[in-house]
């Protein structure tokens, strides 16, 4: 996996690359939660995910109840074709704000 | 070894003490695909299956997982290795004094150091894709058994195996639950793109989820091809499966009375 954290608009958005699996999704849970503790909105750009394993998705989880407890927006961005049918699999694609892309998130928030 | 392959066996040769229960069996599994072992009681599927998960070393012959003979590993290789490979034991094989998530979450245990948040979360996305939301402090004790074969599902891809071995997903459920089960099954391979060796009985199910289907008969691999050739054979014993058509042979009348009154 390889990652970087980006600025757009008010939002970290962490951008997470390749394989999200065991051996890294320790990593992103810290770089999505370290985003999220610096009391940023934050959006997880996934288009360059290869695959994501339930380790990934799991901090994705994380994520997204640690952003709605402190009140900050979070959101997915550009997800995948492999990372959607996982968040499928677990009905989570009805459960993220999802966004097509990081424009389309800021063209909603106005 | 072909790319593709993920399972190899080669001449795999077994024993229970002096009785020989595999006669030289081979088996190719592609990546991606599932195959349904099938055959009768006394086949030798349950063998097979012990021999696939390293359970038991064969008389001779080899077993090759992610391009890996198994037959010739250490016990701490096999232990790496099986980070790569689930399994749902028939009976379930859940522990009894442990809740269903903490069954469920013994693997991430075992063998990852992930945070405890993360292994909680991981454990309830499990549960929730084996339709268990919420069960997750119940005991084994109080599921019923299409619930406990569904939590045994839930831990067998808790660490989201390459490999997954399902033992009898079938037995003893009812038709409702156990199509059910196949769905899932489906979803499984299409959505993680997991390898899945089901071994079964049930030819309704098998129908429904293989990609390849292996007849196993006294030992022997009878055929191994797709659902349409298992249609199509005309192997007797292989008719006789898909019949349901009983073993016994015909009725010899004088043979029959003489073992009747032991005369």
């Amino acid at each position: 996996m390889v990652y970087k954290v980006t600025k757009r608009g008010g939002y970290a958005v962490v951008h997470l690359a390749g394989d999200v699996d065991l051996s890294c999704s320790p990593e992103a849970r810290k770089t999505i939660l370290d985003a999220l503790l610096g009391a940023q909105h934050t959006l997880v750009d996934l288009s360059q995910v290869s695959y994501i394993d339930s380790s990934g998705v799991a901090s994705l989880v994380e994520g997204y109840q640690t952003a709605k407890k402190k009140g900050l927006r979070f959101g997915l961005v550009g997800v995948s074709e492999p990372a959607m049918s996982v968040l499928e699999l677990a009905r989570l694609d009805k459960v993220f704000p999802i966004h097509a892309s990081v424009e389309e998130r800021l063209g909603q928030d106005g | 070894m072909d790319a593709d392959c993920v399972i190899e066996v080669e001449n795999l040769v077994a024993h229970y003490g002096a009785r020989q229960i595999l006669h030289g069996v081979n088996l190719r599994v592609a990546q991606g695909e599932i195959n349904v072992i099938m055959g009768g009681s006394g086949s030798g599927k349950s063998t097979l299956l012990r021999h696939l998960l390293g359970l038991k070393r064969p008389t001779s012959g080899s077993v090759r997982l992610l391009g890996k003979d198994i037959t010739k590993m250490a016990a701490r290789e096999l232990h790496v290795l099986r980070r790569n490979m689930g399994v749902a034991f028939q009976g379930g094989a859940l522990l009894s004094s442990l809740t269903v998530g903490e069954n469920v979450q013994l693997p991430l245990r075992e063998h990852t150091r992930l945070d405890d948040r993360t292994i909680e979360i991981m454990t309830r996305l499990k549960l929730e894709i084996v339709s268990l939301g919420g069960y997750e402090h119940l005991h084994p004790s109080q599921l019923s058994g299409g619930m406990i074969k569904r939590a045994a599902l839930a831990r067998a891809i808790v660490m989201d195996p390459k490999l997954l071995f399902f033992d009898e997903p079938s037995a003893g459920l009812d038709p409702v639950v156990s199509a059910e089960l196949d769905d899932l099954i489906l979803k499984l391979r299409a959505s993680m793109g997991m390898t899945i060796v089901v071994v079964t009985h049930e030819l309704e199910s098998a129908f429904k989820i293989a990609d390849r289907i292996t007849v196993l008969d006294h030992g022997h691999i009878l055929l191994s091809g797709t659902v349409a050739e298992v249609r199509e054979s005309k192997e007797a014993r292989i008719e006789a499966l898909l019949n349901r058509r009983s073993r016994q042979t015909e009725v010899d009348p004088d043979d029959y009375l003489r073992r009747l009154t032991g005369g």
